[in-house]
């Protein structure tokens, strides 16, 4: 089942230069979203007419507030026109959209949890949410928003390509550099990100999981505008390509071309 | 009572519209937002004889009031469309429009002679899209070949045949007399127009397949016009499209000369929209005390 609502912001703040906290009240939508899902949020200025994809980086089940943690990507865009509005403003999300990554991981195995820039808001619902043993590596040009809220998920290890905080570099240098182990990854970032992460993993014979993400239309795998290459035939498109928003975001690193 | 049924080739829509072909799928995906009892009509996206993978990404870009799409007419192919798509379809009480796509006559005929035996209501083909290099779009900036490729798929087609024109022509009245020509039982109108947009930072074109089409609000008022030529170029009902997004967009259609529309890039805008503007219809109808909707179609003299 998906949601379309109008809901109302109840708070919005600028975290960081150009990323913005958005939280908003919602009807249903939080309340069944799971962690790597997105939602489909919609500009209101007529001239822009397509819904941006953003993922989610928190939903409370009881109050039903959701959280969108995302980045302005410049002037004249849907996200700058997002980043105007204030607590009480209306505005327009579907949802829940995507797969969402997997939560049902038993007590002893240990996944690492990567992000890097605005791939890091996903995975700090799916740190919260996930009751196993968690080593949490993040990414970043200099500013480290949202790193002070994983602490209590796990040990957190920061990357800074400024060298400004932590290991100087990306994630993978942090990896490198502090000898991480684990079961399986869990990583939403670039692609450059994803694609060491899933060499890395595989060279490790442990299972990595990617949040990908494509230009959108629909959000609900009928238009065809976000596919991604799969290595095997899909078994819906029944070519070799895969849809980001309904077969992922998420998908295993192994089955899609990065 | 309000009336808002209306007739495409002997084949009765309870209400005049439809979806465009490429914005919804078979209808699986919308039927999470609401039941596709209310439309008219479904019209899936392309088929083709073979699965197409379709274009490179990005596939897409937002313009001004509109969208340029570059799918490729990805598709997975007349096998997997009726073992899978076409009875999920069918679970919902609304007509089924396959819209069909090609490279030569040849995968027309393939695809057309497959349906035959099929429960579809009708056939819509595509001779318009401007994002593959083969077939489509040759077949449909021609007259002569356009009326060609009408009677080939009339030879073989068990259901009534409805043709997709392409607004980039010279002059569309022409086009619709050709399709009339050849046989056709409708004409919908108007697919995409060729556009481009150039990625200012990478100085170089946005879309992977540089020039894209264009739909959207943008589109409208060409659409509107081009209907009302065709409209009065031929005899055959027309369906008329081109940046629909609420109910007065449609009834604007339809006074422009259109029997039936259909809601393509608005499904995106509001997952809704194709279902609200059927109830929005109703509304208007009997806000202005119209009881037949068959009498606003033409009603712009």
């Amino acid at each position: 089942m998906k949601y379309l609502e109008n809901c109302r912001i109840v708070s919005q703040e600028e975290i960081s230069p150009g990323i913005f906290d958005m939280n908003l009240q919602t009807a249903d939508i939080a309340g069944i979203c799971r962690p790597g899902q997105f939602v489909m949020v919609y500009p209101q200025d007529g001239k822009r007419i397509l819904p941006r994809p953003i993922s989610i980086c928190g939903a409370d089940p009881e109050s039903r507030t959701l959280r969108l943690v995302y980045r302005v990507t410049g002037p004249n865009t849907g996200t700058g026109e997002f980043s105007g509005y204030v607590s009480g403003d209306m505005i327009r999300i579907s949802g829940p959209m995507g797969n969402g990554f997997d939560m049902d991981i038993s007590g002893d195995e240990t996944v690492l949890i990567a992000g890097g820039g605005i791939g890091i808001p996903p995975m700090l619902f799916t740190a919260r949410n996930l009751n196993c043993k968690k080593v949490i590596v993040l990414g970043y040009r200099s500013d480290t928003f949202l790193a002070g809220e994983f602490g209590q998920n796990g040990d957190v290890f920061i990357a800074t390509e400024d060298g400004s905080c932590g290991t100087p570099g990306n994630v993978l240098d942090a990896i490198r550099e502090n000898g991480l182990k684990a079961d399986r990854v869990y990583a939403c970032g670039p692609k450059p990100m994803l694609r060491a992460l899933a060499s890395w993993a595989e060279a490790n014979g442990i299972p990595c999981y990617i949040s990908l993400e494509e230009r959108m239309a629909c959000g609900i795998g009928a238009c065809l505008s976000c596919v991604c290459g799969s290595r095997e035939t899909d078994a819906h498109t029944n070519v070799r390509n895969k849809r980001v928003c309904k077969d992922g975001p998420v998908f295993l690193s192994t089955e899609v071309e990065l | 009572m309000t009336s808002t049924k209306v007739s495409i080739a002997g084949v009765e829509l309870k209400n005049p519209v439809m979806t465009a072909s490429g914005t919804f799928g078979s209808g699986e995906e919308f039927s999470e937002y609401y039941s596709l009892d209310s439309l008219g009509a479904v019209v899936t996206k392309g088929v083709a004889s073979e699965p197409w993978p379709g274009n490179p990404v990005p596939r897409i870009a937002e313009t001004y009031g509109g969208m340029l799409n570059a799918i490729g007419l990805q598709n997975p192919g007349i096998d997997v469309f009726l073992q899978r798509d076409l009875p999920l379809l069918r679970k919902s009480d609304t007509k089924i429009v396959v819209n069909v796509c090609g490279r030569t006559e040849e995968d027309y005929v393939k695809v057309v002679e497959r349906l035959s035996g099929e429960p579809v209501d009708l056939l819509e083909i595509n001779v318009s899209c401007p994002n593959v290099k083969e077939g489509g779009i040759a077949f449909g900036q021609n007259p002569g070949a356009l009326q060609h490729i009408t009677e080939e798929v009339k030879k073989h087609a068990a259901q009534p045949v409805i043709m997709k024109l392409s607004p980039n022509v010279t002059d569309i009245a022409e086009m619709a007399r050709a399709a009339e020509a050849g046989g056709a039982d409708a004409v919908s109108l108007i697919n995409t127009l060729t556009g481009m947009k150039i990625d200012i930072y990478r100085r170089t074109f946005t879309l992977a397949n540089r020039t894209g089409g264009l739909s959207g609000p943008a589109i409208r008022p060409v659409a509107v016009r081009m209907v009302y030529q065709a409209a009065h170029a031929v005899k055959l009902p027309v369906i008329g499209m081109g940046g629909i997004t609420c109910a007065e967009d449609a009834i604007e259609f339809m006074m422009a000369g259109a029997t039936a529309v259909a809601v393509g890039t608005a499904n995106f805008m509001n997952p809704f929209a194709a279902s609200d503007i059927a109830r929005g219809i109703t509304r208007f109808m009997v806000e202005q005390g119209i009881e037949d909707i068959r009498d606003i179609i033409g009603a712009a003299c």
